[in-house]
């Protein structure tokens, strides 16, 4: 598969700006790739280095060290070749308060050379599919923090640009436009639209991302598909049983002699059970219950949230 | 000139054009207050004689022209840097960052020429100076305006990537008052003589340059500048505050 973001011993440290100011790793030493047509995904806390790893990407930030490659193209080399490739949704709102939501999509197509004609029908039909026709006219102050970030993508793919970046998109959103956000950037990703996305939402990465890597201090900490990310973590599912009766010390230690059990809890009415892998667990459990007379009246099977990974491979919760 | 550029310049006039009608007050006020004071009222009351006038068209025309494209080039861009990152979706056009910072000192030059327009026939009617424009001097004025306006676009992009944000007000104030008075906009250069140090001094200043160009295209009777140091000095500042600004916009628009 042809290989969309090469990103090597990627580096960047900012220099202390006052005598007393200390210098700060914000990317320390990244490697990863991303092929053509993936939506990849890079989950990390405040200051993580998010934004710098996509600055650096997006030519807005001059690495330090290593190298970093759009379409085989080095960033720092060739920045005007790899903006022509590249549509960027940064995480600040910084469309032209100038220019109303229409203008702004046909001229950042005009600074991308796309013929008057192609711009004014893609700007109409992506203002259709983001609903902003209704104030494609007005100036973008006063539009809503969703109607910024819809704008701010239909303005990122004007130029039908091969590599889609999206910084933090959903963040601010209210949980009705983050959903509606989520299914245009599965829409999008179905077309074949190549994205690298950042988040700070575990299930945001688990749900839209094929692969991602999780950064903390500017360090990649692991990199996998969302359901082997939750697969490391030990102990990781976790399977609820409610029973109103025969609940015992025997059923839970038959519980903790099941293949992949970590740890069993047991409460008046209740077991948690905390095991390596969900497949044929619960199957077994319901059979032990029916042996022993345990009266199982409700289940449920929890996978194992990133969150619990970062908190198993960083110490730290994500959320602070 | 790449057709990105052309779509950036085309975006900048298009603003501009909706917002002329702050344009045309912001450059016409001045000089009209000027022009009535010290054109109309002054010599009515016999304070100066009516000469003085023709002394000092070209330096109202002169200040208006500098302070335009310099304004039109700085106050955006302090605020794009400082405030509100506007500038990033022109920085992700398909153009270099150097591409970029030449289309803000294009949309400068264009912005002066304009005011220059409107302040030139406004100047010249309100006064009453007899003004004899040959194709020479025309020419002159022309070369004098973009070189002048050209110089302070590139000198407005210098202070905004050079000062804080938070400090652009005091800087304006600080930095432009002196200019102004030590800019040979309200005596000529040549009449200096009579105190040598400060003749020489005010050679620093580039706006100097600029209002002694304007005083040999349109009043070349009167004592003025030679027109080898008028030229050498409006080239020579701008190609240095291009250079400067140049750089230092690269330094804010890459972290
Ligand atoms: N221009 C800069 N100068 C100095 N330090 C910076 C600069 N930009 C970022 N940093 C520092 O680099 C580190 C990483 O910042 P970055 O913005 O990449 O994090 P992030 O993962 O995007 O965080 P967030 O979720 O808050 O957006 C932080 O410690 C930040 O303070
Ligand atoms: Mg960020």
């Amino acid at each position: 598969m042809e290989t969309a973001i090469a990103v090597e011993n990627l580096k960047k440290t900012y220099q202390p700006k006052t005598r007393k100011g200390v210098e700060v790793k914000a990317v320390d030493d990244i490697s990863f790739a991303v092929p053509r047509g993936e939506f990849f995904g890079l989950l990390g806390p405040n200051g993580a280095g998010k934004t710098t790893t996509i600055g650096v990407l997006t030519t807005r930030v001059m690495p330090t060290g290593g190298t970093a490659r759009i379409e085989g193209l080095d960033v720092a080399r060739n920045p005007v070749a790899v903006k022509r490739r590249i549509g960027v949704v940064p995480q600040v709102n910084n469309l032209d308060r100038s220019l109303t939501a229409r203008e702004i999509l046909l001229f950042h197509a005009e600074y991308f050379g796309v013929a008057k004609h192609a711009r004014e029908a893609q700007a109409q039909q992506l203002l259709e599919r983001f609903e902003l026709t209704e104030r494609a006219d007005e100036k973008v102050i006063g539009f809503s923090g969703g109607m910024v970030q819809r704008l701010k993508i239909a303005r990122a793919l004007m130029h039908n640009p091969a590599i889609l970046f999206l910084d933090e998109p959903t963040t601010g959103l209210d949980p009705q436009s983050r959903h509606a956000m989520w299914d245009l950037l599965s829409e999008l990703h179905a077309k074949g639209q190549t994205i690298l996305l950042t988040t700070h939402y575990m299930e945001e990465a688990d749900l839209l991302c094929e692969r991602a890597a999780i950064i903390d201090h500017g360090k990649l900490l692991a990199l996998d598909s969302p359901a082997q990310l939750k697969r490391s973590v030990p102990g990781g599912y976790l399977i609820e049983l409610m029973a109103r009766s025969g609940l015992n010390d025997s059923f839970a230690n038959a519980l903790r002699a099941l293949p992949g059990v970590v740890d069993v809890k047991q409460e008046q009415e209740r077991v948690r059970i905390y095991a390596d892998r969900a497949e044929g667990l619960l199957a077994n459990a319901m059979r032990l219950a029916s042996e022993q007379g345990v009266m199982v009246t409700d289940a449920h099977v929890a996978e194992p949230s990133l969150e619990n990974l970062f908190l198993h491979l960083t110490g730290r919760s994500l959320r602070e | 000139m790449t057709a990105t550029m052309l779509a950036l310049l085309h975006r900048d006039l298009r603003v501009a054009r909706r917002e002329l009608q702050y344009f045309l007050l912001r450059v016409g006020l001045q000089p009209l207050l000027f022009t009535f004071i010290f054109g109309f009222v002054m010599p009515r009351l016999g304070i100066i004689q009516r000469g003085y006038t023709e002394m000092l068209l070209p330096g109202i025309l002169g200040l208006s022209m500098t302070l335009s494209s310099m304004q039109a080039v700085a106050l955006p861009l302090v605020i794009d840097f400082g405030w509100t990152k506007e500038i990033e979706d022109r920085l992700l056009a398909p153009i270099s960052i150097s591409g970029v910072a030449i289309e803000k000192i294009l949309v400068g030059i264009l912005q002066a020429m304009i005011a220059g327009l409107v302040v030139l026939p406004l100047a010249w009617l309100l006064m009453g100076v007899h003004l004899s424009l040959g194709l020479v001097e025309i020419i002159q004025l022309l070369v004098v305006a973009i070189l002048s306006s050209w110089l302070f676009a590139a000198f407005g992009m210098v202070v905004a990537t050079i000062v804080e944000p938070q400090q652009i007000g005091l800087v304006f104030n600080v930095l432009l008052a002196p200019m102004i008075f030590f800019g040979c906009a309200y005596y000529p250069w040549a009449t200096l003589h009579v105190i040598p140090w400060f003749q020489r001094a005010v050679l620093l200043n580039p706006l100097v340059y600029a209002n002694e160009g304007f005083r040999l295209a349109l009043t070349p009777q009167m004592p003025h500048m030679s027109p080898w140091l008028v030229y050498g000095g409006l080239l020579g500042f701008s190609l240095l505050f291009t250079w400067l600004g140049l750089r230092k916009f690269a330094g804010r628009a890459v972290d």
